[in-house]
């Protein structure tokens, strides 16, 4: 924020940066080398809605233009889930081997948010990867700061930090990884992970 | 692709503030040449005392800075919380700072019988975000987070740093006023030939130094009544939720209204960075209007509705 900004006090909404997510398809095959997490197929998109018409008349189309798209593929329609926050959900499950089909869900999610000008109102992006002993583990995106981070819930709002710090490890340079662990903040009971 | 934006800031509100900060700036410059002049005119020696009440105020102003945060804490009474302790708190400003990419501010609760917050510290990284008890008791999720979106907005446009800057002036020009004020009592057996020059500089001073003062302190509260709408604003269109934050005005200013059990004296130091000041609501237009350091709900409620309006065009 500027000098002037700070004097008149005004913030400028922080713009979404959307196009590092397209690289997560490749650190996924990374992941699964190294680590033996492989997707799920679920993914989702939390955003912040804003009151009044014209925003769920967005989140309207998005949700049609999603259903139609997986529909056409034999997939299942997008799920939109509000959690305890206020902040809705937007849910998409596709195969598990479909990872790029997926990327290319939230995409349009996002972008269709950011062309009618609601970009600032997107959170995160989650896509949820699983082991053989069923330990559960995000990749989460954070569209502000244009970085991932890893998230791996236990039982109880408790978090698995070595896991997430050994996945950092195994994809941190494939993935923009966002460097300041602080901002690694926990979504517990996000959908469709 | 330029994408359309629905976050045009306001102008009127932008004009206004930089008028009042002008008019401060007017103000500073003027008590500099009024100084200098009455230095000049008699004993250089006088400023020697104005230069010690630069200082002295100086020093004050960076030490409430650089303490704020410890400070406003001890006096509000407030602990700070690990997430373990108040996770839904930490929840809300955890999403909070990932939507408005900001550093997250340390959190704390305060034990309290009327329903506020405030956010203080010298930077955002030493930023900490309290609210009450009673507060988080009283509004729902929703309300709360735009309260808490209202107090991050303070740090986001550096408040603490503003109002401290602004209010030097009138931390000077008190401390001038009780200089010239001791002076005038004692100067008199400083044994020097000019006796009746020195009273004489002494009564200017404090003249000046008064007018200053309440000239200032005016413009001061004006530009924090300016800061609150800005904050008002910016956290609105934070959230989305204009609607949010109106209820939860609403809702604060009509308990506060109602019979505290807080004696209101032990609230005062805080009010400037309170969410909603302790003390009654001031009618539009009166002079209590004028020495308010926030806006009337009425006001709030109002600039509020424009965001809404905006954040629902269609054209963009």
């Amino acid at each position: 924020m500027g000098f002037l900004d700070t004097l008149l006090g005004r913030t400028k909404p922080v713009q979404p940066k959307l196009d590092d997510l397209f690289a997560l398809p490749s650190a996924a095959v990374t992941l699964d080398a190294g680590a033996g997490f492989k997707p799920t197929g679920s993914g989702s998109v939390c955003f912040r809605p804003v009151e009044g018409r014209s925003f769920s008349d967005v989140q309207k189309d998005v949700q049609e233009l999603l259903d139609v798209s997986s529909g056409k593929e034999g997939g299942l329609p997008v799920e939109v889930t509000k959690d305890s926050y206020g902040f809705n959900w937007l849910v998409s499950s596709r195969m598990s081997d479909e990872l790029d089909a997926l990327v290319t869900d939230l995409h349009a999610v996002n972008s269709s948010l950011v062309d009618n000008g609601f970009g600032p109102q997107l959170l995160c992006t989650l896509v949820a990867f699983k082991d053989d002993q069923e330990r559960r583990l995000a990749l989460v995106y954070l569209f502000k700061r244009g970085t991932f981070y890893p998230f791996a819930p236990l039982s109880g709002e408790r978090r698995d930090n070595a896991l997430e710090l050994q996945v950092k490890g195994v994809i941190g340079d494939d993935l923009k990884f966002e460097p300041d662990l602080t901002r690694w903040f926990p979504v517990w009971g996000a959908p469709g992970l | 692709m330029a994408a359309r934006t629905r976050y045009a800031p306001d102008r009127g509100l932008t004009v206004r503030m930089t008028a009042t900060m002008f008019l401060l700036g007017l103000v500073f410059v003027a008590f500099i040449a009024a100084i200098i002049g009455i230095g000049t005119a008699y004993n250089a020696s006088d400023a020697a005392i104005v230069l010690f009440a630069v200082v002295l105020g100086g020093g004050f102003a960076i030490g409430s800075l650089f303490y704020s945060d410890k400070i406003a804490l001890r006096t509000a009474g407030a602990r700070e919380v690990t997430p373990q302790e108040a996770p839904e708190l930490h929840g809300i400003v955890d999403r909070l700072c990932a939507l408005a990419d900001m550093p997250k501010p340390r959190v704390a609760i305060a034990h309290s019988n009327m329903p506020n917050a405030f956010a203080t510290g010298r930077s955002a990284d030493h930023a900490v975000l309290c609210v009450t008890d009673d507060l988080m008791r009283r509004l729902t999720p929703e309300e709360l987070e735009g309260v808490i979106a209202h107090e991050m907005s303070h740090v986001a446009h550096k408040d603490v740093q503003v109002m401290t800057a602004a209010s030097f002036l009138a931390i000077i020009a008190a401390l001038l006023i009780r200089f010239a004020f001791y002076g005038e009592l004692f100067g008199g057996g400083r044994g020097r030939g000019n006796n009746q020059n020195a009273a004489l500089v002494m009564i200017a001073l404090m003249a000046v130094s008064i007018v200053v003062y309440a000239v200032s302190f005016v413009l001061i509260r004006l530009l924090s009544r300016y800061r609150e709408l800005s904050a008002d604003r910016s956290g609105a269109l934070l959230t989305g939720q204009p609607s949010a934050l109106k209820s939860a005005l609403v809702k604060v200013s009509g308990q506060m209204s109602r019979i505290p059990t807080n004696d209101l004296r032990t609230a005062q130091p805080m009010n400037a960075f309170f969410f909603a000041p302790a003390m009654h609501l001031a009618p539009k237009g009166s002079l209590a209007a004028i020495f308010s350091t926030h806006p009337s709900l009425e006001r709030r409620l109002a600039e509020l509705d424009k965001v809404q309006q905006q954040l629902n065009s269609r054209a963009g």
